[in-house]
């Protein structure tokens, strides 16, 4: 779906960055296409703030080649701050103005602004267009920052770990949204350590671990790449698993003998690894911690 | 420029929205000259105290406003990542620093009004000699303040002490330069500490063009050392102010 002859929204390679002598990006190349909605799963302090902040323009690099929309962002070119669009893990919005108001404000900012009501409609926040920021819920302060993202009309969206506190609910409609977001033609870099955001959202995932990517592709190419199937039953009450490459045959030698013996496979199970298994595979258990 | 009025005219409306701080910020200035002209009634140096304790509020006012009010504010939004946020927008930081220190010089121009009033009216005070001299010290005062305002908002790691820090440097400073009524009889250490500070020259030049109608460019070693510091600030804002929030 995303070939090497699509136009590229962001171009990484080799990218490093160290901080007081440590290393917090050890060389990192991929590439996002316009149109698509990436993903950089890891876990904290893998590398994924950093990684997006030198994209955004915030910080340096030491090494390495960076295009964003063409332009380099650590020059941080005025031309590129006119198509992104940010939602940072945290930042705050004038507690006195009202949610219009904090549109109004942004949308200043820009030479061709989008129309801020049809933003503050499309993020949800329509019943709450005059009502003061203050008053406002933890998930919908959350969808204000995602309105101001998008007042300027940006091309590419950086969501730095948009769910991150959500209850259930709050996340479902979160994700709803940055669905319509991909169908508006909005390139989005994503970053996330919830497995099952990435698998939701992400055409393509980039695991990073300790500042490499350790595996990339398409959420179902990272299930593929485990060949292992898991074989499950109970045996005089006490729990058998058999990992197996070949689980047509193991399975089939499995039955003959249970049917054999007249014997029941009991709560038998065959199952393919889930995205999480190979996540937890990849970066270990342990959180790595930045800074 | 059309940005610039944009972003002054929200400074402005978040500014008044917070009515206890307007309030506040109004009523202080003029209650405090209401206490210091009747405890100095008399004259000094032959000059109605009146007078020089409104030339030395404009002063304070001028630190007060342009140094202590920017730095807080920087500081306060670099922490909750409102800067942040804002560096990744279209707006030039230049134009925004402007912007809020515009907003936070309207509030002064209203508070100066206010205090000119109440000088006139309840303390027989007199309007400034040199009217232009004394627009144009205002203008130099608060430049150098702001530039001082920029280079410590870029030292103050956090945004709960940055209002006790700068009211450590900027209440002691107003005392020691004669602010706040007369300060001849000072002892030695602290006349040599106020003898470097920036305010205490930034007065003599406002006691200047307000009480005896001197010319602007009267004291040119003055003025040189309110540029000095002023200098000093933005060197130190060039090299070490962050957009980014210090404590995560």
């Amino acid at each position: 779906m995303y070939l090497a002859d699509m136009s590229s929204a962001i171009v990484v390679r080799d990218l490093r960055k160290s901080y007081d002598g440590v290393e917090a990006l050890r060389g990192i190349s991929f590439e996002v296409g316009e149109g698509e909605v990436f993903g950089l799963l890891g876990p904290n302090g893998a590398g994924k703030t950093t990684t997006v902040e030198i994209l955004e323009g915030y910080r340096r690099r030491d090494a390495g080649e960076v295009s964003v929309l063409g332009q380099d962002p650590g020059e941080a070119p005025r031309a590129l701050r006119e198509r992104i669009g940010v939602v940072l893990q945290h930042s705050e919005t004038p507690h006195l103005l009202t949610v219009r108001e904090a549109h109004r404000l942004f949308a200043g900012y820009y030479a061709k602004p989008r129309d801020v009501d049809e933003v503050i409609d499309l993020v949800g926040l329509a019943e709450k267009r005059n009502a003061r920021v203050k008053t406002l819920s933890g998930g919908q302060k959350r969808r204000l920052d995602l309105g101001i993202a998008l007042v300027g009309d940006p091309d590419l969206v950086f969501l730095d770990e948009p769910t991150t506190g959500f209850d259930p609910a709050a996340r479902r409609s979160a994700w709803e949204m940055i669905r319509s977001l991909r169908s508006l033609g909005k390139t989005i870099l994503l970053t996330t350590h919830y497995i099952d955001e990435a698998q939701q959202l992400a055409d393509r995932v980039a695991v990073i671990r300790a500042g490499r990517i350790v595996r990339l592709g398409t959420p179902a190419e990272l299930i593929g790449d485990t060949r292992t199937t898991e074989i499950r039953f109970r045996q005089d009450g006490k729990p058998v698993s058999i990992e197996t490459d070949d689980p047509t045959r193991v399975l089939h030698d499995l039955t003959t003998e249970a049917l054999v013996a007249n014997r029941e496979l009991e709560r038998l199970e065959v199952r393919r690894p889930t995205l999480e298994d190979v996540y937890l595979e990849l970066v270990g258990s342990e959180d790595e911690r930045e800074e | 420029m059309s940005v610039l009025l944009h972003q002054l005219a929200f400074e402005q409306r978040i500014f008044w929205r917070s009515r206890e701080a307007a309030v506040f910020i109004f009523v202080f200035p003029l209650l405090l000259y209401t206490l210091l002209a009747s405890i100095y009634s008399d004259e000094v140096d032959g000059v109605p105290s009146a007078d020089v304790l409104l030339a030395g509020l404009f002063g304070y006012g001028a630190a007060n406003t342009a140094f202590a009010g920017l730095a807080i504010i920087l500081v306060v939004r670099r922490e909750a990542g409102v800067l942040k946020r804002l560096r990744s927008t279209p707006l030039p930081p230049p134009t925004y620093i402007a912007a809020v220190l515009l907003s936070t010089l309207v509030v002064f121009a209203i508070q100066a009004i206010g205090l000119l009033g109440l000088g006139a009216l309840a303390f027989g005070a007199s309007s400034p000699a040199n009217r232009l001299g004394f627009a144009g010290a205002v203008v130099l005062g608060v430049a150098c303040f702001a530039g001082l305002g920029v280079g410590a908002a870029s030292l103050i790691r956090s945004a709960e002490g940055v209002s006790a820090v700068v009211n450590v440097i900027v209440l002691p400073m107003a005392f020691l330069s004669g602010s706040f009524g007369p300060n001849q009889n000072l002892p030695s250490v602290l006349e040599a500490l106020a003898n470097v500070l920036p305010l205490t020259y930034f007065l003599d030049i406002v006691n200047g063009v307000y009480l005896d109608g001197d010319s602007l460019f009267a004291d040119p070693k003055a003025l040189g050392i309110v540029a000095a510091w002023g200098v000093a600030g933005l060197a130190i804002a060039l090299r070490r102010f962050s957009w980014m929030p210090r404590e995560r």
